[in-house]
């Protein structure tokens, strides 16, 4: 019994929460670097809808993308109050605008469901799973499927 | 492990070193050569050269490298010691000596069997030349050595470099034995060395006697643990040849003061004289001195003995090694500092604090100094060009060997420096190019005799800075592009219209355009399936461009420009509705604000401005961004005229210029990818991104894509 209870222990994930467009999301908290206050972005030319620009990290150009936009809900208009979650995968390094970062919670493995079928695949291959708390549903992002595309793919987007 | 994989790698990064000495020095050689008046030092230091690099090969038990590197060796010994004397012919095989020697020392690095197969050739081409048992070449006339010179130049540095040809020449004659002069430095101590081993080894040699001299030991309360005091006056009676004797410092080579002198079999000298003649050099004695010259062989005798530490530090080379890594990170934090100055300098200008306040006076110093700071941190980066041009001399060499041509090779500015990047990115292109020349520019020796000029073909490579950029020349003296040949070709491949009217710098460059080549058939050299556009692409990726100009008859002249560096640019901050971006100064001409009346509509497809009686066409930034729709009127806006390296001009119409400032660059590609047109981002004063625009990728993807023979015509460098 305690057994199995230290190896579910060790089997936890951290996440981070956070609220985009009045819908629950999370991420890994290891992915995630820091989390800040939004900034005006500079405009990129050509640039998909859902990425508002870059803006200097202490010297680095970090691309933010519109979590909003990019899951197919109303673009965030973003202004003092809402939150850049600056996150890391590959050494590639993006923000991801939210409306407000919720929470840091541990969750058991075990209880992170399959992502139910909705109808598009696209939305649905955003999602590593869903996570029921607290009679809220959480969603798991699967940070690499949501990030910007990088070069050669960007343009055909 | 790791530290010899370290040691190992240390090797060859010498081995690097040595490489470029050794070709320093043959190259002098064979200037020397030309009209005999061959310097025993230059042999010396070529020697030198090939000795560290097969003591290092040994201790790494590379044997190839080792066994050809000793019958270099032993042929260069033969040049030292005066039985063979510096002929043009000589230094080439040296020359291709040094060729196989590099490509070795490569093979041993990369651990994959050599490239070249020239080495048993090679090797036995060396053995000819080893004179056996002192033996004379017989055509060489007696090797009238210029010792009056040298003796002479020795008399001021207060150093006998020539003395081994003295001794070596004439007194083949085994010796009774030697008294050794021999001073450990502190590396010979730190490298795990011990004296006492070499001293038993000698010993195996002959009886031996050994008196240490500890003259310059000082009190014990002033003693430093790590440095050496002890200096040792060996004589050994032996009938081993000095060789051997050679043999067992080799190990330390290069970490001792060493001494060796044949002791007479008749009469030996007083041994105290002999120390005070070993170290009264300015008397002729005729002393072996191997290396290293900067050992205190050069100073006086009170020096050698105590002031050892002294004479080891101004031995010591003044540079040191650093991870590129390192550097690059250096640079970044400098890049950050600056910004981070211009931020906090807007910051106190906000607050109102006038630049007359104690705060503005320290902000203005701390700008000074951090741009200081910045430059020389940049300087760490920036090389000679001068290793590229010997890799260059290279090339040249093999590419004669193989299209049968004689070629003078010369170099011009070796000495001006580029960012270390830009050199190694410049291998390839330059590569080509020269292979180019000398395939496809230099013609035959029997053509050139026809058409009056000397046989051998020049080809020279040049590097000089030009307000602010660094211009590489590579020009050649051969017959210059054949134009009707190229025009056809091109006609041929369907790369223009058979009735395309062409001027000759746009039918030069044709030779850019992809899949182009001029020779009739693939040869060994050039054409390999690389043409001239892999090298245009090769340098626009490093913000440069190539031009190529040329007089049938007279020959061609290849131009690369380049930046000085990869990590800043000098650009015009300007405004674009409302977004700040830079376009670098130097693809700008000029900045005009037009009037109405010079500005055309051409049909539905554009505007131009007439600038000069010239009519430029314009490219609105705002709309190629998306900023905002098409402006329907310049006039109130700022045009910026831009130049490709084909001549081509457009305009760029811009609302506002802010500022000309330099630029930290700061790429896109790592955490966002390519965006058309941006050439990468920087940060300005106040902590925001700009982006800087690529003039000429902007004003490519404006282009109609529609008819393809003149998309391709105008395509710029």
């Amino acid at each position: 019994m305690s057994a199995a209870a230290e190896l579910s222990k060790a089997d936890d994930r951290e996440l981070v929460s956070f609220r985009v467009g009045g819908q629950d999301f999370c991420v890994d908290i290891m992915s995630v670097r820091e989390i800040r206050g939004w900034t005006p972005a500079t405009v990129l030319p050509h640039a998909p809808s859902y990425i508002l620009g870059v803006i200097n990290l202490r010297g680095a150009v970090v691309p933010i993308v519109d979590l909003a936009a990019r899951m197919g809900l109303e673009p965030i208009r973003p202004d003092a109050r809402h939150v850049i979650v600056i996150c890391v995968v590959d050494n590639q390094t993006v923000g991801f605008l939210v409306d407000a970062v919720s929470d840091i919670l541990s969750v058991k493995r075990s209880l992170i469901q399959p992502t139910p079928a909705v109808s598009s695949d696209v939305t649905r291959a955003f999602f590593e799973g869903v996570i029921a708390i607290d009679q809220r549903m959480l969603r798991l992002i699967d940070i690499e499927a949501v990030l910007p595309p990088i070069a050669a793919r960007q343009e055909r987007a | 492990m790791s530290s010899s994989i370290d040691i190992r790698q240390t090797f060859f990064q010498e081995c690097e070193e040595l490489l470029e000495a050794l070709d320093d020095g043959l190259n002098a050689l064979a200037a020397a050569s030309e009209d005999g008046s061959v310097d025993s030092e230059t042999v010396n230091a070529v020697f030198r050269a090939v000795h560290s690099i097969k003591g290092g090969a040994a201790a790494f038990g590379l044997e190839s490298l080792v066994r050809f590197a000793h019958q270099f060796e032993t042929a260069l010994d033969a040049m030292r010691s005066g039985k063979l004397v510096a002929t043009p012919d000589i230094v080439r095989v040296f020359l291709r000596s040094a060729d196989y020697l590099a490509d070795l020392i490569a093979s041993a690095r990369d651990e994959v069997p050599p490239t070249s197969s020239a080495g048993p050739d090679l090797m036995e081409r060396l053995a000819q030349l080893v004179p056996s048992n002192g033996a004379r070449m017989p055509a060489q006339p007696a090797p009238a050595t210029p010792a009056p010179t040298t003796v002479s130049d020795a008399d001021d540095l207060g150093f006998q470099p020539l003395a081994l040809a003295f001794d070596f020449a004439p007194e083949p004659a085994s010796p009774a034995g030697f008294t050794i002069r021999f001073a450990a430095t502190k590396q010979l101590y730190g490298n795990g060395n011990d004296p006492v081993h070499m001293f038993r080894a000698l010993a195996e040699l002959g009886a031996l006697e050994s008196l240490a001299d500890s003259s310059a030991l000082p009190p014990l309360d002033q003693m430093d643990w790590a440095t050496p005091y002890l200096t040792w006056e060996l004589v050994l009676q032996t009938s081993e040849s000095q060789h051997s004797v050679h043999e067992i410092f080799e190990f330390v080579d290069g970490l001792c003061s060493l001494e060796i002198r044949e002791l007479q079999a008749d009469a030996e000298p007083d041994r105290d004289q002999m120390i005070a003649e070993a170290a009264d050099f300015s008397t002729p004695t005729p002393t072996v001195t191997d290396r290293p010259p900067a050992e205190p062989a050069a100073s006086g005798p009170a020096r050698a003995a105590s002031g050892k530490s002294a004479a080891q530090s101004a031995g010591q080379k003044g540079s040191v090694r650093v991870d590129l890594e390192l550097v690059d990170r250096l640079i970044n934090i400098v890049g950050e500092l600056v910004i981070n100055q211009a931020v906090l300098a807007q910051c106190v200008q906000d607050a109102g604090i006038g630049a007359q306040s104690d705060v503005g006076a320290g902000l203005d110093e701390f700008r000074n100094l951090a741009r200081e700071l910045q430059e020389n941190v940049m300087a760490i980066r920036a090389q000679s060009v001068k290793p590229l041009f010997q890799r260059m001399a290279r090339i040249v060499r093999e590419a004669s060997d193989i299209a049968g041509k004689t070629v003078d090779f010369v170099t011009e500015g070796d000495a001006v420096e580029v960012d270390k990047t830009v050199i190694e990115r410049l291998v390839d292109p330059l590569t080509h190019i020269i292979r180019n020349a000398v395939d496809h520019g230099l013609e035959s020796a029997a053509a050139r005799q026809t058409a009056g000029k000397p046989a051998a073909g020049r080809i020279c490579l040049s590097a000089a800075h030009r307000s602010g950029r660094v211009l590489i020349e590579v020009s050649d003296d051969g017959a210059g592009i054949n134009r009707p040949k190229v025009r056809q070709i091109a006609i041929d491949k369907g790369l223009i219209a058979a009735d395309a009217v062409l001027t000759d710098s746009e039918i030069d460059k044709l030779l850019f355009l992809p899949g182009f080549s001029t020779a009739p058939k693939v040869t060994d050299l050039s054409g390999r399936g690389v043409g001239m556009d892999v090298v245009r692409s090769a340098i626009q990726s490093l913000g440069g461009r190539v031009n190529i100009s040329s007089t049938p008859g007279k020959g061609t002249t290849m131009s690369i420009s380049l930046p000085l560096t990869l990590a800043v640019l000098d650009g015009m901050v300007v405004d674009v509705a409302g977004q700040t971006m830079v376009v670098p100064i130097t693809a700008i001409i000029e900045t005009l604000r037009p009037a109405a009346s010079d500005i055309h509509p051409v049909a539905g497809a554009g505007k131009v401005v007439a600038v000069r009686e010239k009519f430029v066409p314009i490219i609105d930034l705002a709309e190629t961004f998306g900023h905002r729709p098409t402006s329907p009127d310049y006039s109130n806006m700022v045009l910026l005229l831009v130049e490709s390296g084909q001549n081509e001009r457009w305009a760029l119409a811009v609302d506002r210029i802010h500022d000309q400032r330099q630029v930290v660059i700061k790429g896109l590609e790592s955490n966002y990818g390519h965006v058309p047109g941006v050439a990468a981002a920087t940060i300005l004063g106040d902590g925001k991104i700009a982006l800087i625009i690529d003039p000429d990728e902007t004003a490519q993807r404006k282009r109609p894509q529609a008819a393809f023979a003149p998309a391709l015509m105008t395509e710029e460098v």
